[in-house]
């Protein structure tokens, strides 16, 4: 019994804790991706940069917030940052919007006009982040470094096997929870959300029925700058901010978003979760877990590790390629709000 | 024509750019710009072909230029004959039945009978099969290789042959990936052949920067073998030595010019047959169809022509070309560093070029590859100069004034965002726009 439940604890520390909190931050982000796609109609290829950029406006207030000595202890000081830090995005999105998508958007250009106007704000988005705050990798996480440390979970369960968990994965996952629900509220019970729905669902319908464009795309910006700036301050919290690695999450984002559905929320939710705990189960080495659930003292010989760790990122991508073969709508049929 | 004086109008101020980089910093680094412009132009030429011609939106140049890079080490590097005897063949072995594995699932799903569901499944496990197979196969293999000498070899090396052969084997590695990725990807939304040339630039990086048994991984592998003589050989050559003496020249500057200039010659040469191979496509029957295409699938395809199977014929295309630089560009550098291509550098840069040269017109791309690619390199040095120049006003010691200066050189990025956004609002069609008829 002990070794089930040492394996569990096992299975806990290094697949299911971290999985849950990495699973967090790509639904959030394919969460934005998709909803540019249902409302405006194509690949924001910016959007590890929107999420770049929240961050670092966070880290900027976190900073001068520290500086001030204001701290949210045992949280992240952080946590009273992020609130401008969504402001900042959000403002940042609705210039864009204004300043380069808007005009497009009145000449009706074709999707991949705006696919490529996305890589010219990738571009300067990169290139801002990187003259603000420079690109050295900065940890902005304060407070309490774990909410159960290791040892505490050993003492207390008298189990071999620690199980951590760290206060920046326990903030994600509530967080990430709150915003989906908030979302989701606003989407189903609102008189907004519900026309956003509608425009998505069927722009011409939704124009004859008094629906304004206008202010549906301004709130879909909205929304994404924020679910932007919450899940970059989220990753950069969790695994330290570097400006380069946000491009890259950009591949599991998208890869999230489509096996999910593009288009579609839920989807993108499970999409997060399926794409992180994939990577986790591929990589992880079981060699321990089989040696506890095993009878007697028989130790595998290798690692039993069905892909290198360094191979996480192509996990994303087969899975991207298996939808695309099998079921290019994706699992929840995308395109709808 | 007015048109052609314009064009050459701008190619002559884009010379002048040049010269005048060869006067006021010097003519080795103006010789080292203009080669990159022509790697740069002929792998814009490559996205021309498939964004111009097809309207295909590729976001993995990266991906492809790396593949190149592979080429030139596994054609020309010499072999490693003890890490050959060690594992070479059972690697090989190991590699074939991988590719083995690939094709009897393919061929599973295509012809074992029963509902789509079942084939799957099949087509899965027989996939599964092999790559554990392969695994068992290659596994010693690797670790045997990689165990000779890591410090100095550790990978099988190359086939020792001259390097130039590697651009046509680039161009083929390159074409190869392009034709398994477009499979899968064309034929579906347009922006889904985005995403997964996006993810398989990605997974190339990856794969090259581990598998160091292939190409020493971030190791990476120096001392490639070059097609044009080596400076200090050149320093011992008579000629060469009058010729300094001459013009006055340091010996040592006029090596490297001369080296830098006999692969200018090199790359020129490659870019006019790629261009008027470019540019006999364009105008053939072959050509129309694809811009008919582009313009209006729909109607392409009432009129009976095979969209996605033209789509693929001329994604490889562009790709084998993208390839052929990549390979070209690895030659020039002499040192295959997989922890270099970065997307911004390698696939983003180049559509810039592409877009600001002018979609759809070879002439376009080959400018907007040498312009944005002089700025791009001279854009530091003229942000640093203009930024120091805003902030002498402040104190020397000034923590914003120092600030800034350190991180001046990353302006060029948001400078690079503030073309593409420009050219595309006020001159969609580019520098020099696409030809109607």
């Amino acid at each position: 019994m002990t070794d089930i439940l040492n394996a569990l604890a096992l299975l806990g520390n290094f697949v299911i804790v971290p999985g849950l909190t990495y699973g967090s931050q790509l639904a959030l982000g394919a969460l934005g991706v998709t909803m540019i796609y249902a409302v405006l109609r194509f690949s924001n290829f910016a959007h590890g940069e929107t999420m770049s950029f929240g961050a670092m406006i966070t880290i900027l207030v976190t900073w001068w917030l520290q500086g001030k000595g204001v701290s949210l202890a045992p949280l992240p000081t952080a946590l009273l940052a992020l609130p401008i830090g969504i402001i900042g995005t959000v403002l940042m999105c609705l210039l864009f919007d204004r300043f380069v998508y808007r005009y497009y958007r009145r000449q009706r250009a074709a999707p991949v006009t705006y696919l490529i106007l996305s890589v010219g704000i990738l571009f300067i988005l990169s290139g801002l982040v990187r003259f603000v705050i420079g690109p050295q990798d900065r940890i902005f996480a304060d407070g309490e470094r774990f909410i159960m440390k290791a040892r505490a979970f050993k003492e207390m369960t008298g189990l071999d096997q620690g199980l951590a968990i760290k206060t920046t994965q326990g903030v994600t996952v509530v967080t990430a929870v709150i915003v989906v629900a908030l979302i989701f509220w606003f989407l189903n019970r609102t008189r907004t959300g519900k026309s956003m729905r509608a425009y998505s669902d069927n722009e011409d319908l939704a124009l004859l029925s008094g629906i304004s464009p206008a202010k549906v795309v301004s709130i879909t910006w909205i929304i994404t700058g924020a679910l932007a700036a919450v899940a970059g301050t989220l990753y950069g919290l969790d695994k330290g901010y570097k400006p380069f690695t946000y491009l890259g999450l950009v591949l599991p984002i998208f890869a999230a978003a489509i096996v999910g559905g593009v288009g579609n929320p839920l989807g993108a939710i499970s999409g997060g979760f399926v794409i992180s705990f994939s990577e986790l189960l591929l990589t992880f080495a079981y060699k321990r877990v089989i040696a506890y659930l095993t009878p007697g003292d028989w130790v595998p010989e290798g690692l039993v590790q069905l892909l290198a760790t360094d191979y996480k990122l192509a996990v994303s991508f087969v899975i991207l390629v298996i939808v695309l073969l099998v079921k290019p709508t994706g699992l929840f049929s995308g395109k709808t709000l | 024509m007015s048109l052609n004086l314009r064009n050459i109008l701008l190619f002559a101020v884009m010379g002048a750019l040049l010269i005048a980089v060869g006067v006021i910093q010097s003519a080795n680094v103006a010789l080292a710009i203009l080669n990159l412009c022509l790697i740069s132009a002929i792998m814009t030429l490559g996205v021309n072909i498939q964004w111009g011609y097809a309207g295909l939106f590729n976001a993995g140049v990266m991906g492809f230029a790396a593949l190149g890079g592979l080429a030139a080490v596994v054609v020309s590097f010499p072999p490693v004959p003890d890490a050959w005897s060690a594992g070479g063949p059972r690697a090989i072995l190991g590699v074939a039945s991988g590719a083995f594995a690939i094709g009897l699932a393919i061929l599973t799903w295509r012809k074992v009978p029963g509902s789509r569901q079942t084939r799957g499944w099949a087509a899965a496990a027989v996939a599964i099969a092999g790559i554990i197979l392969m695994r068992f196969i290659i596994d010693p293999a690797v670790e045997a290789i990689e165990a000779v000498e890591p410090a100095k070899t550790g990978f099988l090396g190359g086939l020792g042959l001259p390097i130039v052969f590697s651009w046509i084997t680039g161009g083929a590695f390159a074409a190869l990936a392009a034709w398994g990725i477009g499979k899968i990807s064309l034929g579906l939304r347009s922006d889904y052949l985005a995403i997964a040339t996006l993810g398989i630039s990605e997974i190339i990086i990856y794969f090259l920067k581990n598998e160091e048994w292939m190409a020493r991984g971030v190791k990476n592998v120096n001392g490639l073998p070059r097609p044009v003589p080596y400076e200090i050989d050149l320093q011992q050559t008579v000629w060469v030595q009058e010729l300094a003496a001459t013009f006055g020249f340091s010996l040592v500057e006029l090596s490297s010019i001369i080296v830098k200039l006999s692969y200018a010659g090199l790359f020129i040469v490659v870019l006019v047959i790629v261009f008027w191979l470019s540019e006999k496509a364009l105008k053939s029957p072959w050509g129309r169809m694809m811009r008919a295409i582009r313009d209006n699938e729909v109607a392409a395809s009432a009129m009976g022509k095979d969209v996605t199977w033209r789509h693929l014929q001329v994604f490889v295309l562009g790709s084998a070309v993208i390839g052929l630089a990549g390979a070209m560009l690895t030659t020039l550098d002499g040192i295959f560093t997989p922890a270099s291509y970065q997307p911004l550098r390698f696939t983003f840069l180049i559509w810039v070029m592409v877009i600001v040269g002018g979609s759809g017109n070879n002439l376009g791309s080959i400018l907007g590859g040498f312009v944005i690619w002089f700025f791009w390199i001279e854009a530091e040095p003229i942000g640093l100069a203009l930024i120091e120049f805003l902030t002498s006003g402040m104190a020397v010691d000034s923590a914003l004034r120092s600030h800034l200066i350190e991180n001046a050189a990353h302006t060029r990025l948001a400078t690079m965002g503030v073309v593409l956004l420009l050219v595309l609002r006020f001159s969609p069609r580019g520098l020099i726009p696409e030809r109607s008829k």
